[in-house]
């Protein structure tokens, strides 16, 4: 049976093992080999497994690559860009001027935090009115420059606070949305943890969607489904399930256009080789879409949302 | 600057409502039975309390347009349930409960019809229907009624009554915001007039996208207008909430509408703005 607990038990034999080849010289290659198989296979089986839920706490896990530092991964070098112009600089969503694949590119990403104050401050990631107004601010910089935007998504959601709907949160996420589907630059999004209701799809408005494999999507958190619909905060890995928040229900619901793969166990098993297909899958996407006379991709981008989710609806029956 | 809570901040849901056409309908507020042809003359606000009563999509627009020049549009779709979702009810079941219990196929009507001899596009939500959620079809009802605005070259005018995405059509709801905002961008192209009129509520995804993008947005007094709902607001972060949080006179004074109109007002203060932008797509 593949679970953790067999995985470390396995793990645990293997590096015993190979510590008994290396400093004894004892003969165990052939027992070796079988045994790194067998963890292998459990490996693949145990993630082949994984229900939404698990994915929801993969997309959590306090170990995954994120934010500012994934971004460092990614692209070559990061010049960031602050403030709103509008009295106010969040932490939480940030973005600047970058390079990817040599050349430049405007980028946008939810940040959380490191350091307990940093996090605190980012309020895990949940992004304020200023956050927005500034990412607004950015993708007027990538139209005015001809660079590409790059987006890269993980938020639990838009802060949920006083100070956030004086300031009119609901309408600086509008404002994003608008100006992003205004743009005649490429613009592609990648959801690489949470993406969190409104405050995701203010920045996945975007040509292409890509979504790292337990990354998740979804118009509520799983416990937020089942605090109203269920009524019942248990039953939130059964509201993960019905909400389709995987990339793979989501690839197959057409709402993105490919999925990332992570390394076997998660992105946090290893950040370089999920920052490698991060970058390489972005710079493919953006290329493409250079490829495409400005007028054409205007007019995919406007059947896609257009057509968004049509194939959820009927004639009606009588 | 200090809050001042709306005279008339009450709205009321009767349960009466919901189905057949009761000759009586008692207040949620004061528990005053009154009688509907009365609440009807008196653009359903209560004579005794003054707490405004829900409006149904049909009620809404009796009350804004010109006698029998509405024309309704509204496409002949439903909701395919394409997820397939259950939580302690079928998703199907619910749809077809709301369906039997208000006659709307979803939570918007569209259609043309006058304000004062204004020709206008209205799309009108219907709370009665899943809490006004937006999901695919109540997506496709707008963008196809501001299509035809900007086709028409007629204001396109916006009522709303909704608590936000439909959670049992997952992320194509939320996609429903990304696809008003995209047949919003059509208004703009035909230099087209949009009105929002907000009413209670006007919050989450409707208000994060096509609700906050009108040229021209009124509050009905009393709404409620905001992204996050005050409960999820106090759970999060444990605030305190202001008085009138949220509400329309609060809108009004953080900048977020151009006007508070009480009910009985809303039609004429839509007769002003149509007046000052008469002639403005005929330039085109
Ligand atoms: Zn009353």
């Amino acid at each position: 049976m593949a679970d953790e607990r067999t995985i470390r038990a396995l793990e645990e034999k293997v590096a015993e093992l190979r510590r008994l080849v290396e400093e004894d010289g004892v003969d165990l290659r052939e027992e070796l080999a079988l045994l790194e198989r067998r963890l292998q296979a459990l490996r693949r089986e145990l993630y082949e497994s994984l229900s939404d839920w698990d994915r929801v706490r993969l997309a959590r896990h306090p170990g995954r690559p994120r934010g500012l530092e994934l971004v460092k991964r990614v692209c070559e070098d990061f010049y960031e860009l602050r403030g709103d112009r509008m009295g106010g600089d969040d932490p939480a969503l940030r973005g600047g001027l970058a390079r990817l694949g040599g050349r430049p590119v405007a980028v946008l990403f939810h940040h959380r935090g490191c350091s307990p104050e940093e996090q605190r401050a980012c309020r895990g990631g949940m992004a304020l009115p200023a956050g927005y107004r500034k990412a607004a601010r950015i993708m007027h910089i990538a139209e005015r420059l001809r660079l590409p935007l790059v987006t890269f998504i993980d938020t639990p959601g838009a802060y949920p606070g006083v100070e956030a709907e004086a300031a009119n949160i609901a309408g600086a996420i509008a404002e994003c949305i608008a100006t992003m589907l205004s743009l005649s630059v490429p613009t592609v999004a990648a959801i690489l943890g949470e993406g969190g209701s409104g405050g995701a799809i203010a920045l996945a408005a975007a040509d292409r969607v890509l979504m790292l494999e337990n990354a998740t999507y979804t118009v509520i958190s799983p416990e937020g489904a089942a605090a109203i619909l269920w009524k019942d905060a248990a039953a939130a890995p059964q509201a993960a399930e019905a909400l389709a928040l995987s990339a793979p229900r989501l690839l197959e619901l057409g709402v993105i256009d490919e999925v990332i793969p992570e390394p076997l166990g998660g992105a946090h098993v290893d950040p370089d080789a999920t920052a490698q297909a991060i970058r390489d899958a972005v710079i493919r996407h953006v290329s493409e879409l250079e490829g495409l006379a400005l007028d054409e991709r205007r007019k995919l981008r406007y059947s896609r949302y257009r057509n968004a989710g049509n194939c959820g609806v009927k004639a009606k029956a009588d | 600057m200090p809050i001042r809570r709306d005279d008339r901040d009450r709205y009321v849901e009767v349960e009466l409502r919901r189905g057949e056409e009761p000759l009586w309908l008692r207040c949620g507020s004061c528990g005053e039975l009154v009688f509907r042809r009365k609440l009807q003359e008196n653009n359903y606000i209560c004579p005794r309390c003054g707490a405004y009563f829900f409006l149904t999509a049909q009620e809404r627009i009796a009350a804004l347009v010109d006698e029998g020049t509405f024309q309704e549009l509204t496409l002949p779709l439903e909701s395919d349930d394409p997820l397939s979702f259950s939580d302690r009810k079928p998703y199907a079941d619910r749809l077809k409960e709301a369906r039997e219990s208000t006659g709307l196929s979803d939570a918007v009507v569209i259609g043309v019809g006058n304000i004062a001899g204004h020709r206008v596009m209205l799309a009108v939500m219907d709370f009665r229907f899943i809490g006004g959620s937006m999901g695919i079809v109540v997506g496709e009802q707008l963008a196809f009624a501001m299509e035809r605005a900007a086709e028409e070259r007629i204001p396109f005018v916006f009522v709303v009554a909704s608590g936000g995405a439909r959670v049992q059509e997952g992320v194509l709801s939320l996609l429903q915001m990304a696809k008003t905002v995209a047949a919003r961008q059509k208004l703009a192209q035909a230099g087209v007039p949009y009105i929002a009129v907000l009413t209670y509520p006007s919050t989450g995804g409707v208000m994060a996208s096509l609700a906050s993008l009108a040229d021209i947005t009124l509050a009905e007094q009393g709404a409620l207008i905001g992204f996050a709902g005050p409960r999820v607001i106090q759970q999060t972060t444990g605030e305190k909430l202001p008085p009138g949080f949220q509400r329309a006179r609060y809108a009004l004074e953080h900048g977020l509408v151009d006007g508070v109109v009480p009910r009985e007002g809303l039609r004429e203060e839509l007769v002003r703005v149509l007046q000052v932008l008469e002639g403005v797509t005929s330039g085109g």
